[in-house]
């Protein structure tokens, strides 16, 4: 490398360095604490897009999506917590931006229903089995007739 | 008895169910905003029509006034711009627009062209304000009474109908209100 090149490299280096490290986000939209990235992964995954309510905000190209994005992104690399992020989305959008919702008071309903319905089958079940049980089997020969 | 009734009952939950869940006049993508009785987000943009200036909705406390969110690429709010005139031109309460992730030239013109029913407008170009008011689609049109608690959000083209139902008897129990 001639010193010339070497330069230039340097003053690139030098010159987008602090750039990038100040935005702390990479030239393909990913932040650069890999930690972080991961978190960012899940969190965007686990938000409803707006618009079209069945894509996750990470999924959607909505624009709206990618403003929910950057504003995910901005909020990791000023080190707020998850519980945080989805505060902030929460208390704008309302309990319905989250893919899964907290297990509380509103929503024991919607996480208790599988388990009532599957108690609810199984007592059903148990109850015809009872009274099935108490049937004389179809195959056996009745005792009356011959 | 327990034959009867538990069918019955069954019978009697679907039913309130049904006529809750497929009742056609409602719209299963509106989404309840949990802004409402909540203070309003502030805001500080940029005026739209004079980037020298700041639209703040500070300068609006102690009013009842409604809050627009529109923009040029968004075919509803041509829609409802007619209606809009209509209402800013009863003079009921300010109307503030909220220009959300436009461009500057294109909402000014449509503004010349179209006439401007707004006090002022603020350019939310990154449409940081927009997340703050829980924006998810254009056209929204917010009530904000004198506490600065939003008290309703309407989604969908505004017409004169929808004001006179839904924004008129808010805005009179509001400044009835004390406020």
């Amino acid at each position: 490398m001639s010193r010339r090149r070497a330069g230039a490299v340097l003053a690139l280096v030098l010159f987008l360095g602090p750039a990038m490290a100040a935005t702390g986000v990479d030239a393909n939209g990913q932040i650069e604490d890999r930690a972080l990235q991961a978190r960012f992964e899940t969190i965007t995954k686990e938000l409803r897009c707006l618009v079209c309510q069945n894509e996750s905000i990470a999924d959607s190209n909505a624009e709206l999506a990618g403003d929910l994005r950057r504003q995910v992104t901005e909020m990791l690399l000023a080190g707020k917590s998850d519980d945080a992020i989805f505060h902030y989305m929460t208390d704008r959008y309302g309990e319905f931006v989250r893919f899964n919702p907290p297990l509380e008071g509103k929503t024991v309903l919607i996480w208790g229903a599988p388990f009532f319905m599957l108690l609810l089958g199984a007592f059903i079940v148990f109850r015809i089995a009872r009274q099935r049980s108490h049937m004389p089997l179809d195959d056996e020969p009745s005792t009356d007739t011959r | 008895m327990w034959k009867f009734l538990l069918p019955f009952a069954a019978f009697v939950a679907l039913a309130v169910l049904f006529a809750f869940g497929l009742n056609p006049n409602r719209d299963i993508h509106a989404l309840p905003s949990p802004l409402i009785g909540k203070p309003a987000p502030a805001f500080a943009l940029s005026d739209l029509l004079d980037p020298a200036h700041a639209v703040s909705n500070k300068s609006l406390e102690g009013q009842v006034y409604v809050l627009n969110v529109w923009a040029t690429w968004c075919v509803p709010c041509r829609e409802e711009h007619p209606a809009l005139l209509a209402i800013s031109q009863q003079h009921v309460v300010p109307i503030i627009g909220l220009n959300w992730k436009d461009q500057r030239e294109r909402a000014r013109e449509w503004l010349q062209q179209l006439g401007n029913p707004y006090q002022a407008v603020a350019f939310d170009g990154d449409g940081r304000a927009a997340i703050d008011w829980g924006v998810y689609g254009a056209p929204e049109t917010y009530l904000v009474d004198g506490h600065g608690r939003v008290i309703y959000k309407f989604i969908s083209p505004m017409t004169q109908e929808v004001w006179d139902r839904e924004f008129m008897p808010r805005i009179e129990a509001a400044r009835r209100g004390g406020a």
